[in-house]
């Protein structure tokens, strides 16, 4: 994945860093609760969203097994439509690809869709190594990279700013990509869009290869298809003469009467909108243009062999977790260390970076993000509100327990734990346990030592009291003497 | 109705009261409460910490203890979630068919205590008088993985006496999370934070919740800012009479009535 991430402490720790940016909690507060809120209301509309979700869940499901299958398939109507198919097994060769692609073209700038993939592989900086520019065009996108800043959401990269403070970055950073901000620019958010509306129209006028993703690829007919609301992605489609898109293997759909149930799914998830405006669907090269497909595995195959962690693959990459997750509203998207944060992030980077368990503890040399990556699957209450929103029904709060297993445990839990499980193989040796707490109840510091000091940081700790309920039961009969 | 109780590890531990309450309610509904003394934890807190293999061996011990009753009730929405579950996912993973035939009996026969009054007992006016200004924080493991609905509100509804004043932001998680909060505790306290902000604007007397491990976190924030507002387990207040109207913590409690109160209650 993107190496900007290389080098992050651990969850905890970046979160309890953001915890303390009152700006930072306020700017997430206010964005997601008010795309919650929309999300609820145009799903809730729709009577048959519950079938609807079950459909999604089943397609992809159906898919994902017969994965081979439908992807040879797409090849093969790619192809016959004009276009090219390449295979990446991972960031450093899909880079390589499409890399060699733009240089082929002789140019040394191309526009971008926003896309999730060529950020998971880090492509504009591998694009910048080479001495090609890479401009984002979405503009969400354009105030991260104006800003030299990281995404903090999938669909919002920059929703952890305001707009007072994208006006100063439009205001200092725009010349230096291209058409500077507008003489005396205010925060006005309509201001603000038509600023960058006229730094981004001189981009695509003068462009000649365009990088995108897509949010589906349908197998019978060679389909990509990219949702959208600006209508940049548009723009960067039809008027470059090449363009390449890098597309997760995973983005598969068999049929076009498939796409039905997830045009729905997704604008109402995402966006809390009944339709997006843009909704572009391409097959193969249109005339006088090239098209390049690089399809991309990036760890997803070896994903698709872990039986619960596979569901993870369904993800349309809505953001609707993002935007319920108490987590993620307190501790922002940077703190998960990766380019899908919040709830998916949580399963999907460690899942797809294969660190952060034992087992790659061995088989891997130690990773810059090891730690990161095992920190993960623990950043979450296992509250089930990402679970009960998303519209492919991936149950996050089963996938992070499983991974948990899996996760390097730290000394003194694993004594701990190894301790608690002895006490309560017995019910002898927990009475034993409580009645010793029991009788030390007035020793107890108001403050724990330790790991526990976590806990009486923010609160007291309850009162022991002088008898367990099983003693109580014991000594009265269950209260009848 | 031969009803078993399971207390839960924290419940029996540091908060007898409420299992002094559930026995003490049960029996006014006219069950019969055993309490098999084998039992100990349901293995909730190895499972979701990560240790999948000492929590399968405390859910084996679960279904001996319980095999055999016509219904299971537990104070805790987090623990019957965990069987209900966790439970057929732990046997799936497990070698042999005894486990998962184990589970499939019992499993299925753990109620919550809101769970098993309204839908089994088939009762929402449980004959309870508690006249105080009372929150309800569902907790997420009800809400959203029991689905409890509206029936702990249909049962506070039932009380004499008492006004339910509505909770902002009720669905939201405490922030407890098990060994969330020390985990990460900086985001755990500031979810606590925000709920504690909601659940003084309810200006109610008596924060109310169906799991004393969310109340213990919530009630341990209260208490440390000396917010004034006590927490009390559903089990508790619906246990309350005119004619035991004090914290209905078991009319023949005999002694520790008083202790019980200890969900970090400012009292
Ligand atoms: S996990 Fe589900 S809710 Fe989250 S982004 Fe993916 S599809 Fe959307």
């Amino acid at each position: 994945m993107s190496g900007v991430f290389l080098g992050m402490p651990a969850f905890p720790e970046n979160a309890a860093a953001a915890v303390q940016d009152s700006q930072l909690r306020f700017n997430l507060r206010r964005a997601t609760r008010t795309i919650r809120g929309k999300r609820a209301a145009v799903a809730g509309e729709l009577p048959d969203w519950a079938a609807l979700r079950d459909a999604g869940k089943q397609i992809k499901d159906h898919t994902l097994r017969n994965l081979d299958r439908y992807l040879l398939q797409l090849e093969e109507a790619v192809t016959r439509a004009g276009g090219r198919v390449h295979w990446a097994a991972d960031a450093a060769e899909a880079n390589r690809i499409v890399a060699g692609l733009v240089e082929a073209t002789g140019e040394t700038s191309v526009v971008k869709v926003k896309s999730m993939a060529t950020q998971e592989i880090g492509l504009n900086e591998a694009l910048a190594e080479r001495g090609i520019t890479a401009y984002e065009t979405d503009l969400a996108e354009l105030i991260v990279q104006l800003g030299d800043d990281w995404p903090s959401h999938i669909l919002v990269p920059a929703i952890h700013r305001n707009r007072s403070e994208i006006r100063e970055i439009f205001r200092e950073r725009m010349g230096e990509w291209g058409r500077p901000a507008p003489e005396g620019l205010t925060d006005d958010p309509r201001a603000l869009a038509e600023a960058a509306r006229l730094h981004l129209r001189e981009r695509f006028l003068a462009s000649e290869v365009a990088i995108s993703g897509a949010n589906f690829m349908i197998a019978e007919t060679g389909t990509l298809v990219v949702l959208e609301s600006e209508g940049n992605g548009r723009m960067c489609l039809t008027l470059p003469r090449t363009l390449i898109s890098v597309v997760g293997i995973e983005k598969l759909l068999p049929t076009w009467r498939d796409l039905e149930v997830f045009l729905q799914l997704l604008p109402r998830s995402s966006t809390g909108e009944r339709m997006n405006p843009y909704t572009s669907t391409w097959t193969g090269a249109a005339e006088g243009q090239e098209f390049h497909l690089v399809l991309l595995d990036n760890g997803r195959t070896a994903v698709l062999a872990d039986e619960v962690g596979r569901q993870a693959l369904r993800c349309i990459r809505c953001s609707a977790c993002l935007n319920v997750c108490p987590v993620y509203e307190r501790a922002g998207g940077h703190a998960y260390g990766s380019v899908y944060p919040g709830p998916i992030g949580a399963i999907l980077t460690p899942q797809l970076r294969r660190s952060g368990t034992v087992a790659s503890r061995d088989r891997l040399p130690p990773s810059a993000t090891r730690d990161l990556d095992a920190s993960l699957p623990y950043a979450s209450s296992l509250c089930g509100a990402c679970f009960e929103v998303c519209p492919v029904a991936i149950d996050i709060p089963e996938v992070l327990v499983h991974l948990r297993a899996q996760a390097p445990h730290p000394r003194a839990e694993r004594l701990g734990m190894r301790a608690a499980g002895w006490v309560f193989d017995r019910p002898v040796r927990l009475a034993r346990a409580q009645r010793l707490g029991g009788r030390l109840r007035r020793f107890l510091p108001r403050r724990l030592p330790g790991p526990l000091s976590a806990w009486t940081d923010t609160r007291d700790i309850p009162d022991i009291p002088a008898e367990s309920f099983r003693d109580w039961w014991g000594r009265t009969g269950g209260g009848t003497r | 109705m031969r009803v078993a109780l399971f207390i839960t590890c924290v419940n029996d531990t540091l908060f007898p009261g409420t299992g002094r309450a559930v026995v003490t309610l049960l029996r006014r509904l006219g069950c019969e409460v055993a309490f098999p003394e084998a039992q100990t934890c349901c293995g909730q807190m190895h499972l979701n910490t990560g240790y999948p293999q000492e929590a399968t061996r405390l859910a084996r011990h679960f279904t001996d203890v319980f095999a055999g009753y016509d219904a299971v009730v537990t104070p805790s929405g987090s623990c019957a979630a965990m069987v209900r579950e966790q439970y057929p996912r732990l046997a799936r993973a497990a070698p042999g068919p005894s486990f998962a035939d184990a589970v499939a009996e019992t499993a299925p026969k753990v109620h919550d205590l809101p769970e098993f009054l309204v839908d089994v007992l088939g009762v929402t006016d449980v004959g309870a008088s508690f006249p105080h200004r009372v929150a309800y924080h569902p907790t997420c493991h009800s809400l959203r993985g029991l689905r409890l609905g509206d029936r702990p509100a249909r049962l506070l509804g039932g009380v004499r006496g008492l006004e339910l004043v509505p909770l902002p932001g009720a669905e939201e998680c405490c922030g407890f999370g098990g060994t969330f909060a020390v985990k990460n505790p900086a985001v755990s306290a500031a979810m606590c934070a925000d709920k504690v902000h909601n659940v003084m604007a309810t200006g109610a007397e008596v924060l109310c919740a169906a799991d004393n491990s969310c109340l213990m976190h919530i009630g341990g924030t209260l208490r440390r800012q000396r917010a004034g507002v006590r927490v009390m387990h559903l089990a508790e207040i619906l246990a309350a009479t005119e004619d035991d109207p004090g914290t209905g913590r078991g009319a023949k409690a005999g002694t520790g009535s008083g202790t019980g109160a200890g969900t970090g209650a400012a009292r």
